[in-house]
Order: C-alpha cells, then structure tokens, then sequence
C-alpha cells in the first residue's frame, strides 16, 4: 500500500498546533539560568569621528559588562559579500543608530539607564541622505565613487532603435523605503564557552549565514560555532543578513561576561537600527513602433543602498534582471548601480529589487499607451514575451507560456471591461472616483545566474527504527511553510503517511547546509533535493533487500529496524546539481538568470475619495502561474500575505527620514495595512509544470510583492488622470495634485526624496 | 518605549490568572506582559510592539480584551486575567484553534494567540457575524504574514460550525 497525493493536498501546518496554542517557543520565550540582557549604544549622527566615550554619573558601571570593537577577537566585520561593516564602529560611524558599544546587566530596566547615560562626542563629517547627493559625490563616503555596484546588460543595438520610434515614451519612477515589520522583533540568545565555542539561539532565516559571520568575528573553526534557529515570528528578509549582528553582539557580551545573554530589540529600535527595502529610482526612455511595439529602451535602475555593501549588490542583480518585465525587447541596454549614502543599511525584503523595478515598468506600460493611444491591456499584450523568445539576458523561454491567456482570465475574473466602462461613466459627477489598473509582472526563482551553483546546497534525510523518517535542511520556517511543503515532499518521495515524517530543528550541529531561506528557492530548489535525499533512504533499503516494491509503512518500519541494527544511522544526503543546459556570464550579465520564472498579472480597482484624498482598494485579483502548487492552502497565504504588503507599499508604508535617521519608528505612526484596510483578495493558479523543481512547483513567495504597486498606482491614474509617479503614493500627494476641477493630465513631482 | 522602573519599590499585587489566584511582587507601573511572561511563564502572549498597535499582547481582564502591554499590574489588581494558556476550556477554543490550522489563519504564529483571542472574544459576543463584524473584531491586532484573508475564513468558519445543529 502506498499513500499518495500528500503533495497538492493542504495537510496540517507541522508546527501548526503549537502555534494556535499559544505553546510555539520563540526566543524571548527562552530563559537560561543566570542570563544577562544586552544592549547596544548607537551612534546619534550621520558621520563622523568617533571622539571620545563618556560614561555618565549616577549609574555603578561595576555592574555593567561592557563591550567595545577592541574585544572583538578575530575580524571586525559582518561578514557576509565584502566584509566593510563593522560589527561595532571604532573610530569612524557611518550612519545614525550604528552599533558602537554593547551592555550587559541582568535588569532590563537597569540596562535601558545605563545606554541612556552613554554620550559619545564625535568630530561631525558631512553625511549624504539621496541618491542625487551620493551620485554628485561632493564628498566620498564609501570606496572611490560612492557606488557599491554597477550593471550593464545590453542585447541588440538600442542606439539604432531611437531613428526608427513611432514615439520615444520617457518616464522616471520612484519607491520609497519599506519596513519588513515582523511582528516578532530582531532577538538572539548567545552562550560561550572557552571549550564549546559560541552557540545562538535565534529568531532568523539563514543559520549558516549567521555561522559565517560568527566564525570571522570570533576566528573560531566551524566546529566552534553553533546556531540554532528558534521559531521565527515573521522574517520577509528582515532576518536575513541582520542576525548576523545582533548574534555578533550578544555573543561578544556572553564571551566578556561568560554568562548567556539575552538581546531583544524593542520595536523602536528594531525599526530605526535594523534593514528596509532599498528606495529607488529608475528611468525609462522607450522607443515603439506606431503600433505601440518596443524597438528598444535604456533603462536606468538605482538604488540607495545606505552606509555598507550588505547585500545590495545582489539586491541591484534581481532589480536589473527583472527591470524589462515579461516583456520582448529587440534592443536593450540597463545600466543600474547601488549607491552609498549615511543610512542604515538597506537589506532583503521580499522582492529584493524585482519590486522596484517592477514598478517602474509597469507604470511606464500605462504611458507607452497613452502615447501611442491603445490601452493598458492592448500595450501589454503586443509586448508580452513568447516562448522561445529571450529575456533581457537573451535567456530563451523554454517553458510553455501564454501571457495572453493569464491576462485574458484576469481581466475575466475582475470584470475589467465591464468596470472601466461603468468607472468612465461615473467619474464625471461626485466626490468618489473609481479606477481599476493591471499589472503583468514575473519573478525569478532561486539564485540568480550561477548562485545556486556557489551555494552548492546540501540536504539530509534521516530515517529511525521506528520507521519516522526527519528531513535535514537549513531552511527555515517562520510562517512561508517550509515545514509542512518540505516534509509533504518527502512523505510522497518515500510512500510514507505525512504523519511519519518530520523535520530537524534547523541547528547547525544537526543540519547541513540546504542554503539561506531567501529567494523563492525552498519550496523548488530545495525541495527537490529532498525528494532525493528521501529516495535515497528508499534506495538503500532496496539495494540492501529490505524492502521491496509496493511497501507498507510497517514494512518500511521494519526495514529500517533492521538496517540500523545491522549497519547504524541510515542517512541519505543530496547535493544541488546544476541542470546541464543552464549558462551564465557574469561578466556580460548575459545568458539563463533564473532556473524558472513564475509569471502573474493582478488587477486593482479603487476608489479615491476627493473629500479625504484617501486611497482604497475595493477589490483585488491575483492571478499567477507558479508551476505546481505543493499545498494549496499555503500557497494562497503567500499570495494574500504578499498583496497586503504590497498594497501597504503602494499606499500606506512611509519611512519618514530625517538626516539619515528613521522618525516615525513606531507602530503608531508607521502605518501597516490592519483588517479594516484591505480589500478581498482574491487569488487564482495556473498551474504549467516546472521541470528544475519538486514535483513541477516554482518559487512563489516574493512573487506577490512585485504587482499590486503598480496595478494600484494604475488604477488611481484611471481614475483621477492623474500621472503619479512615485510610492508610497498618500493622500498629501493627491491633495497636491488631484482637484475635483481638475481637467488634464498633471505629472506629480517628484518630491518626496528617496532617503 | 517599555519603562518599567527600577525594582526599588515594589508591591504585591493580588489577581486571578487563568482560574488560579496569583500574588506577585512588582513595581505597580511593571506591565502586565512583563508580569505574565516574566514572573509566570505564561509566554502566550507576545510583545509586538509595545505601545498597544499590534494586538499581539492580548489577553482577557475581566472579559475585556487588552492590551497587555499597556496594563500596569497595579491595574489588573483584584481582577481576572485569562490568557491564551487558560482559553482551553473555552468551547469556541478548539473549534476556532483547527479552523485557524484548516483555513492557514497562522503562518508565523507570532500574532496567532492574540488573534484567536480576539476572535474568541468577537465570537462570544457575536452569535453570528458578518465579515465586517469580523474585520472589526480584529481590527486591533495586526497580522504581517496572512493578509487576514484566512484568519476571516477561520473565523467565519469556527463561527458557522457553532451555529450548525
């Protein structure tokens, strides 16, 4: 007997009972005996020279354990691509709220006084805030030129096309700073031990990259280092490469104090101290034939990277690759760069680029049609790519794909024809006018070009002599339902109930090194090196003649009783193989970026209410073809997840800066999407098989994040006529613009800064 | 944004926590989070933002819902608390925890026990509720990772499956 369809099927979410119960542990729900809690002292300023470091009166500093860079036994660097961000500045800050001593006490409040009576005096050094002012290098903040990264891909001849234009369409488009907002806060718990090393118990998505950074900063072996990823409440990239620090600190106060300490940041500090999405700005010049056809286009991608490297340069790849949309360009040429300004350094966040750049060239979509006088859905689909046609990157779509045919449903399913009749008619009396905007988009999944070649991903199944079976990765849960899919994965390659398997804790003395949980790439890439690892476990029990076609769970059981009693653990590993038809130049930023692309078109309809200028969304459609959904009920949560913080994105999500400083670092006053905010949202699969991932899926849970800005944005021009450009898009912004007098097209400045 | 002042001065203070009587020692203007999760070891109830947004907090006090991070346990003095640990006997408590599980209502899980309790809370006063009393319901707790989409479905559901015979 063999048990089938455990994948597509929604079974239960493994961690799912401890979570509705109130019982899953995350890591300020652990409490080791005599720990001490950790706190950092941030810079106050931009940029400047580190002076002096007064420790205030009225605080008994004997009872403090206090760190600064000079404990620091090995590099004094996160390490991570270039290693340039110091764990705790020394001499020089970069930017406000940099880390530049670290306390430890075993009283909270005591620890809150005692930061609070620190002063630093600094010798101020002029500070960039903009993309514009790091790009006029009037001072030099980082390396030669202030710039952390540059592209170029070029495909055709693009200077050719401009003679040839029926029109040259120009736009610029900008997207400002977004806060991940987990609502569980950075937190780590570091132990040390002269004989044991560093262990951290964290709240994170990357162990192995937190390893990493613990063996430079601590110039420790591998063996040295343990990490151990606690449940995780809410990452969306946020936990990405920031653990690192925070692990780096509070094993530095654990090794000075040789005591566990705790470090929780409140929500103040983790919003101000801690990684946002990278603002942009991208520029669009566009040559189409008469019939709205691109020739060709330069595009220009940008991004604010804040003080350090971290991961913008990767960050810039995925924004540059995904800059043409999932559209056929003849003749292309982007140039992009990651700038450095004295920000906090802007990280991962679901989307990583493809968001941003998505933007742009989907509002640009909605101007090459006004221009050439066809509509959005006619613009979109004499562009749209086919397969056999090529990518920016001249990657050839191999895959069987019908845009056309996404986009038809989707305009089905929202009634879009009907809607843009009714709105057109409506607007012309009243306070409200209603709107409705498409967006058709595309997101890579996996590593990009030869990425998932350097990571080189080990996975691990293990099976008991109870006849279980674990799953051994890095990867991490923290509510994407790595668990539940990884497991179903396994359960199906070996034939076994969804009960009998399980999956490790990731720690890194039990698990090997599946990769970082980032990119889309679990569910695909490590997925199906579960499926394989799994089978090897079948494999073995069949070479050594324990089992035999057609097996019961109870004779699976018996096997591996019988094969552990003879021979020990049965384990069974796999490592990534790079499919053999896949080629990339990083040097040209030409040939196969992504192993598969999940392709989407939503649609947004709004109301602008020209009383309040307050934007809603009153209906939603999001529609994608993500190869084979594992677990429908998951999948879905990814969309909607996605969309509501895409529209918080679009619409709501403000970083409001003040020399390089975040303001507004509250709950109350950055604003989220809560229950009453969102429209319905309403989610439909294709489904087209993928021949790199387990069992057909694709990557899905960034996808979400790349539309709904500009299906949105769109969808407020149809309604008001009013071109914006720029997001978070707020009601100030149409006060400034929209009058219900109003009777051409106004292109909104672009005012807000992007840092 | 979490000042609980130094320990110098602390009381005791009597309430009732999950049916069973409590006396803790506490500065009064300690928060009832911190007395909840620190000193009892209920650590249902998580701290998201500690200034009363997010909801994450929640708990019952005297069959209001709270926040529990904006309670000082001078406050809760003489009252009853229930938290998510003590919900177990409530009858809605199983049905809406497996529709949470059924309908992917808890992704991280982080928001999870405040929402059920929120939920919980609604569906006590509401025999019937329309997805806007839902909306409403929970409009003070703040869920990153689902879009509500499927906590409404959960909730909905848990309420539908009371109403059937």
């Amino acid at each position: 007997m063999t048990v089938r369809h455990i994948v597509g099927a929604s079974v239960p979410r493994k961690e799912g009972w401890d979570k509705v119960t109130g019982a899953a542990r995350y890591v300020d729900d652990m409490v080791l005996p005599g720990m001490l809690h950790g706190a950092t002292v941030r810079s106050t300023i931009g940029r400047g020279k580190i002076k002096q470091i007064h420790f205030g009166p009225g605080v008994d500093w004997n009872e403090y354990v206090v760190v600064s860079a000079k404990d620091i036994p090995g590099k004094n660097c996160i390490s991570l691509i270039l290693d340039d961000q110091p764990c705790l500045a020394s001499e020089f800050v970069n930017h406000p709220e940099e880390p530049i001593l670290l306390l430890a006490h075993p009283d909270r409040p005591k620890l809150r006084k005692a930061v609070e009576a620190v002063s630093i005096e600094y010798d101020p050094l002029p500070a960039l805030h903009t993309i514009e002012e790091s790009e006029r290098q009037s001072t030099i903040i980082w390396g030669s030129d202030n710039t952390f990264k540059t592209f170029l891909v070029e495909k055709g001849d693009v200077d050719a096309v401009w003679k040839e234009a029926a029109h040259i369409v120009e736009g610029e488009y900008l997207t400002g700073a977004q806060e991940q907002l987990y609502i569980e806060n950075n937190g780590v718990i570091a132990a040390f031990g002269p004989k044991s090393g560093v262990t951290v118990w964290g709240s994170l998505q990357c162990p192995y990259y937190v390893h990493k950074a613990l063996m430079t900063l601590f110039a420790l072996p591998e063996e040295k280092v343990r990490v151990v990823q606690m449940e995780t409440g809410g990452a969306f990239g946020g936990k990405e490469e920031y653990p690192s620090m925070i692990a780096g600190h509070a094993a530095l106060l654990a090794m000075k104090s040789g005591r566990p300490v705790k470090i929780v940041y409140d929500r103040m500090e983790d919003m101000a101290a801690t990684t946002k999405r990278h603002p942009s700005r991208t520029r669009h010049r566009t040559a189409v034939d008469r019939h709205g056809r691109i020739l060709g286009g330069e595009i220009e991608f940008t991004i604010d990277g804040g003080a350090y490297a971290t991961l913008s340069s990767v960050v810039l790849s995925r924004g540059t690759i995904h800059a043409g949309g999932p559209y056929y360009w003849p003749n292309v040429r982007i140039r992009t760069k990651a700038v450095a300004t004295n920000t906090p350094p802007h990280g991962a966040f679901r989307g990583f680029g493809a968001p941003q750049s998505l933007f742009a060239m989907e509002r640009h979509m909605d101007r090459i049609a006004q221009v050439v006088g066809i509509s959005p859905v006619e613009v979109r689909r004499r562009n749209f790519l086919k397969s056999g046609q090529t990518t920016t990157t001249e990657q050839t779509i191999k895959e069987n794909i019908d845009l056309d045919r996404l986009l038809k449903r989707a305009l089905e399913l929202s009634d879009y024809a009907a809607k843009k009749k009714r709105f057109a008619e409506k607007n012309k009396a009243g306070t409200h006018r209603k709107g409705i905007g498409i967006a058709a988009f595309l997101h890579g999944a996996g590593f990009t070009g030869s990425g998932e070649r350097y990571l080189n991903s080990l996975v691990g199944a293990e099976a008991g002599a109870d006849g279980t079976v674990r799953v051994l990765v890095s990867s991490a849960e923290f509510g994407q339902g790595t668990n539940t899919v990884l497991c179903q994965i396994a359960a199906e390659a070996l034939g076994l109930p969804y009960e009998n398997v399980s999956i490790a804790q990731p720690d890194t003395t039990v698990v090997p090194n599946s990769g970082p949980t980032v990119a889309s790439r679990t569910a695909m890439i490590v997925g199906k090196l579960v499926q394989s690892a799994a089978r090897g476990i079948k494999e073995t029990l069949t070479k050594t003649g324990l089992l035999h076609d057609d097996y019961s769970p109870e004779q699976f059981c018996a096997g591996c009783k019988e094969y552990i009693a003879t021979h020990g653990a049965l384990k069974s590993y796999a490592r990534y193989q790079a499919p053999p038809d896949v080629y990339w130049d990083d040097e040209k930023y030409r040939g196969e970026a992504y192993a598969a692309f999940a392709w989407a078109v939503y649609v947004a309809e709004v109301t602008v209410d020209l009383t309040t200028y307050s934007v809603t969304v009153d209906d939603f459609v999001a529609l994608q073809e993500v190869g084979r959904v594992l677990h429908p009920v998951l999948a879905e949560g990814q969309i909607t997840g996605g969309v509501a913080q895409a529209i918080g994105f679009a619409l709501y999500e403000n970083v409001v800066w003040q020399d390089g400083r975040m303001m507004n670092n509250q709950m109350t006053n950055y604003i989220m999407p809560a229950s009453m905010d969102l429209p319905p949202i309403r989610v439909f699969f294709e489904e087209n098989g993928n021949v790199h991932g387990a069992h057909g899926a694709k990557g899905i849970g960034e996808l979400p994040m790349d539309g709904p800005a500009p299906a949105i944005v769109n969808a407020v021009e149809d309604a008001t006529g009013v071109r914006f450009c720029s997001i978070p898009l707020l009601p100030e912004d149409l006060f400034e613009t929209v009058r219900p007098e109003f009777n051409e097209q106004v292109v909104f400045p672009l005012a807000r800064g992007t840092s | 944004m979490n000042p609980s002042p130094a320990a110098s001065t602390k009381c005791e203070f009597s309430f009732t926590v999950n049916g069973e009587a409590k006396n803790v020692l506490a500065h009064p203007m300690e928060r009832l989070l911190e007395v909840l999760r620190n000193d009892l070891g209920l650590t249902g109830a998580k701290e998201g933002c500690g200034e009363g947004e997010c909801g994450s907090c929640s708990v019952l006090l005297d069959d209001m819902l709270v926040n529990s991070c904006l309670i000082p346990i001078a406050q809760a003095n003489g009252t009853s608390v229930v938290t998510i640990e003590g919900m177990s006997a409530h009858s809605l408590m199983k049905p809406l925890q497996e529709s949470f599980l059924e309908c992917g209502g808890a992704q991280c899980g982080i928001c999870t026990p405040g929402m059920i309790l929120a939920a919980a809370h609604l569906l006590d006063k509401k025999l019937d509720p329309t997805l806007a009393d839902i909306r409403e319901g929970l409009a003070g707790n703040l869920c990153r990772c689902t879009g509500y989409m499927q906590i409404f479905e959960a909730v909905a559901k848990a309420a539908r499956g009371r109403a059937a015979p």
